[in-house]
C-alpha cells in the first residue's frame, strides 16, 4: 500500500466505525470525499478511477448498507491490473473509451443515477463491464488484504465468518438437531 | 531425502503423487525398493502445510509455486462431442502438486458395492455400451479397502446396510459433524422414508497417526489443508515413504514418454525438468509404475510411441484412452428460511444412499447414484455466481444476494456412466501443450441411459429439499460432463489382452514391468466417487509387487 492511499484511508475512515457505514450514506458525499482524494493509484490515472469507481458503485450500490464505495473497491481493481488481472489492461482502456464516448466526456459520476444506469445496461453485455462486474463483486468478497472489502464490509453483509476455525452446530439446522 | 543419479538404476519409477502414486511409492519404499516418484507439479506446503494459502483470491490466481492444480492455459486440452467435431479449448484440469488431486479434493471416499464389480454378468450389458465384470472381486479387494482406511485415515458412519459395502473393520475415524444440510436431508429422508448418514471422508476427525482432526475451517474443497485433517497421500503417505531413506519424491518433473528396449521392456523415463530449464532427463528404472491420473495416464501412454509400440505404448488392444468416464451429475438447489452457515466444515454434508442400487424394472434406467448435500460457498465465489433469480448486478442483485446468503442448499449427486468405446483421451492432431507436445483431447458424450438417470437425480433432488421445507426449489439442467477430477476407465483392467489394458494386478498386457494403476483401472464406474477404489486397488497392486519383486521376478 503506498503512503498516499494509507492517508487517504485514514483520512476518509479513521473516525469511520462499522455502524457509521451502515447508516444510510448519501452517494454524494461519499463521491466528494473519494474525488478528493483520488491521486493515489498504482494503474488508473484519477479520470479512469473515478469512471471506474461511478461504475463499481452502479454495480454494488450503496444502499441502507455500503457498497462498493464504501468497500474501496476501484483500490481493489486498480491493484488487480497491475497483479493478476494484468491481462484485463486492454479491455479496462477500450471499454473506458468507448464508456467516455457515450457519456459524451462527461464523468459518469455527473449524470443522474438513472442515466448511469441506462448507460451501463446498454454496455452490461461487453466484456468491459462484464469485468468491472466480476472485479467489483470481487473487490467485495475478497480479503481486504487485496484492497477491496475495506473493514471486511462485503464478508458482513453476506455473515461470512473469516475465523477459519469453527466447532459444530455451524447453522440453525444443525443448532436444533444436535449430533448425527 | 534420498537424491537418485539419472543414470543410477531404481527399481521403480512412479508417475504421479497422488491416490495411487502414493499408495504405491509407500508400500514399495516400505518393502526396501529404491523409488523415484515424478511428480509434474510443486511440492505445494508438503512438510509446513500450516503454509497453504486460505486467500480465495490467491487460490483462484495463484503464483507458480502456489499451484495446486494443473492450469488448462499450459496443460492444454481440447474437447469435442463426438468424432465428427473439431475439438475447441477445454477446460479440463487435475490435481498438480505433490499428493495429486488429493490434497485439494472434497474427500468423499466411498468403497465401491460388491455388485459394481461384476455388473454385466449380475444385470447384463447393454449394447453401445463396455459394461463388463473386472478382473477382481469385492471379497479380493476388501482386505485392501480396510487397510487403506485405517492407513489413510478415514471418517465415516458405522452403519449396517445393504446401501454400503460390508465392511470387515469400522472405520477408524467417528464421521465428520453433523451439519444444516445434514439436519436438514434427515428430516426430509423422515419424510419420504430414504437412508441419509454422514459423508465418508478422508478427513480425519480426532488425533489420528500423529495428524490433528479437522478444525472445520470450511477453505476446503480446493484448498490445501493446514493442519494435515484431510488425509492426502501428501501427509498420509508420502512423508512414510520418504522416511524410508529410499524414497525421492522430484517435483517439477514432467515425463513426456516411457522409453522401451529393443525386447519392449520398460527402461526407465525421459522427463522435462523445470528447475534446469525444462532440459530432458532420462531417469533409469528396472519397473516403471504409472499412476498419473484417468487422462494423463493414456496420454502418456499414447505418447510413448516407438517402433514396436507405433499405436502408443502397451496398447495392443487399441483400448488405451477408451471407455473415458469423466462422470455425471446434476441436482437442485434451495433457500431455507435461517441460515445454513454451510461454508463451515468439510463440503459435504451428508449422503442419500437409496437410490445407489440399480432398479432398471422402477426407473427405466440401468445404474444409480448417491447423493450429497452441501451448501458450500465461499464469498468470491458466491457473488460472482450472484443470486438465484435475480439480476447479475445493480440494486436488485445486492438485495438478493444479502437475502440469500447462507441459505443455499445444493444436492450434488454422483450417478452411473456407463463407460462406451468412443469416448476418449487421444493426442490433439493440431494442439501443442506448453512444452510442445500434443495436447489432451477428450472427446465424450453419455450414453441415453445416462441422462435418463441425470433427469431422474435432478428430480429426486427437487423432492428432498422440497421435503426438507425448502422456500423455494430450483432444478439443474440435465448437463452432460466434458472433464474433470473424476476421470476413469482409460486403461481398463480385465484377464483377456484383446478386451483390456492391463491385468488383474495392474501389469500392462504388452509390457512385463509396466504396472498402470489409477483412475484408468477402473472398468465401470461405480457410483463415481473413485478415490477409495483408486487407492484399495493401488495397495493391491503395490502388495503383488512386492512379493513377485522379493521374488526377483516383477513380471510375475
Amino acid at each position: 500500500m503506498t503512503d498516499s492511499r494509507r492517508k487517504f484511508l485514514l483520512k476518509s475512515f479513521s473516525a469511520s466505525s462499522a455502524a457509521w457505514l451502515a447508516a444510510n450514506w448519501p452517494a454524494e458525499v461519499a463521491a466528494a470525499e473519494k474525488a478528493q482524494a483520488m491521486g493515489a493509484f498504482t494503474y488508473f490515472t484519477r479520470e479512469q478511477a473515478g469512471e471506474v469507481d461511478a461504475m463499481a458503485a452502479q454495480i454494488y450500490p450503496t444502499t441502507d448498507t455500503p457498497g462498493a464505495r464504501e468497500a474501496q473497491v476501484v483500490y481493489f481493481i486498480d491493484t488487480a491490473l497491475v497483479t493478476f488481472a494484468q491481462d484485463k489492461q486492454n479491455i479496462y482502456a477500450e471499454g473506458l473509451k468507448d464508456l467516455s464516448s457515450r457519456t459524451g466526456g462527461r464523468p459518469l459520476a455527473t449524470l443522474s443515477a438513472d442515466q448511469q444506469i441506462q448507460i451501463l445496461t446498454a454496455i452490461e453485455k461487453t466484456p468491459f463491464f462484464k469485468t468491472v462486474r466480476d472485479h467489483t463483486v470481487m473487490g467485495m468478497f475478497a480479503s481486504p488484504q487485496h484492497g477491496g472489502n475495506y473493514k471486511k464490509v462485503g464478508w458482513t453483509q453476506i455473515g461470512y465468518d473469516d475465523s477459519l476455525n469453527f466447532r459444530a452446530p455451524f447453522g440453525a439446522y444443525d443448532k436444533a438437531e444436535g449430533t448425527w | 531425502m534420498k537424491k537418485y543419479r539419472p543414470s543410477e538404476e531404481v527399481d521403480f519409477v512412479v508417475i504421479g503423487s497422488g491416490a495411487a502414486g502414493g499408495v504405491m511409492a509407500k508400500q514399495l519404499a516400505q518393502a526396501g525398493f529404491s523409488v523415484v516418484v515424478m511428480e509434474q507439479g510443486a511440492w505445494g506446503a508438503y512438510g509446513h502445510e500450516q503454509d497453504y494459502n486460505k486467500d480465495e483470491l490467491i487460490n483462484r490466481f495463484p503464483s507458480e509455486e502456489d499451484k495446486l492444480i494443473s492450469d488448462p492455459k499450459t496443460q492444454r486440452n481440447t474437447f469435442r462431442r463426438n468424432a465428427n467435431e473439431k475439438a475447441v479449448a477445454g477446460g479440463h484440469s487435475y490435481g498438480c502438486v505433490v499428493g495429486g488431486g488429493t490434497v485439494t479434493y472434497g474427500a468423499s471416499s466411498w468403497r465401491h458395492l460388491p455388485y459394481e464389480f461384476n455388473e454385466a454378468s449380475k444385470f447384463g450389458t447393454m449394447a453401445g455400451t463396455g459394461i463388463a465384470d473386472w478382473p477382481v472381486s469385492y471379497e479380493e479387494i476388501e482386505p485392501y479397502y480396510t487397510q487403506a482406511e485405517w492407513e489413510i485415515g478415514i471418517s465415516g458412519p458405522n452403519v449396517k446396510t445393504p446401501l454400503i459395502a460390508p465392511m470387515s473393520k469400522p472405520y477408524p475415524c467417528r464421521p465428520l459433524p453433523l451439519k444444516s444440510s445434514g439436519a436438514l436431508i434427515q428430516k426430509a429422508a423422515a419424510k419420504l422414508n430414504l437412508t441419509v448418514t454422514p459423508n465418508v471422508a478422508a478427513i480425519i476427525t480426532e488425533p489420528y497417526n500423529g495428524r490433528s482432526g479437522c478444525i472445520n475451517c470450511g477453505a476446503c474443497s480446493g484448498y490445501g489443508c493446514q493442519v494435515k485433517a484431510r488425509s492426502s497421500s501428501a501427509v498420509s503417505l508420502l512423508p512414510y515413504a520418504v522416511a524410508t531413506g529410499n524414497c525421492e519424491i522430484r517435483v517439477h518433473s514432467y515425463v513426456r514418454e516411457i522409453a522401451v528396449d529393443a525386447s519392449g521392456r520398460a527402461t526407465g523415463v525421459t522427463y522435462f525438468d523445470k528447475a534446469n530449464n525444462n532440459q530432458e532427463v532420462f531417469q533409469k528404472a528396472k519397473c516403471v509404475v504409472l499412476s498419473a491420473n484417468g487422462t494423463e495416464t493414456p496420454r502418456l501412454l499414447l505418447l510413448s510411441k516407438s517402433n514396436r509400440f507405433a499405436q502408443g505404448l502397451a496398447n495392443s488392444s487399441g483400448l488405451v484412452g477408451k471407455y473415458l468416464m469423466t462422470g455425471n451429475g446434476g441436482g437442485a438447489s434451495g433457500l431455507f428460511a435461517d441460515p445454513l452457515n454451510e461454508y463451515k466444515g468439510a463440503v459435504t454434508g451428508a449422503a442419500v444412499l437409496s437410490y445407489v442400487p440399480n432398479d432398471v424394472k422402477n426407473r427405466g434406467f440401468y445404474g444409480g447414484g448417491r447423493m450429497t448435500a452441501r451448501g458450500q460457498m465461499s464469498p468470491m465465489q458466491y457473488g460472482l455466481a450472484g443470486p438465484h433469480g435475480a439480476p447479475s448486478w445493480g440494486a436488485g442483485y445486492k438485495k438478493a444476494l444479502i437475502e440469500q446468503a447462507n441459505r443455499r442448499l445444493t444436492m450434488v449427486n454422483f450417478i452411473s456412466q456407463l463407460p462406451i468405446e468412443s469416448n476418449t483421451v487421444d493426442l490433439d492432431p493440431e494442439v501443442k501443450d506448453a512444452w510442445g507436445l500434443p495436447a489432451m483431447r477428450i472427446t465424450t458424450t453419455s450414453h441415453e441411459n445416462d441422462f435418463k438417470a441425470m433427469r431422474f437425480f435432478i428430480d429426486r433432488s427437487v423432492e428432498i429439499l422440497k421435503a426438507a421445507g425448502a422456500t423455494q426449489v430450483w432444478a439443474d439442467e440435465v448437463n452432460d460432463s466434458k472433464g474433470g477430477a473424476h476421470a476413469r476407465g482409460t486403461c481398463r483392467i480385465g484377464n483377456d489382452p484383446k478386451s483390456s489394458v492391463a491385468n488383474k494386478y495392474h501389469r500392462a498386457h504388452d509390457v512385463p514391468n509396466l504396472f498402470i494403476v489409477d483412475g484408468s483401472s477402473l472398468v465401470t464406474g461405480g457410483r463415481n466417487h473413485p478415490t477409495m477404489t483408486i487407492s484399495a486397488l493401488a495397495y493391491r497392486c503395490a502388495d503383488h509387487l512386492v512379493k513377485a519383486a522379493k521374488q526377483g521376478n516383477v513380471t510375475i
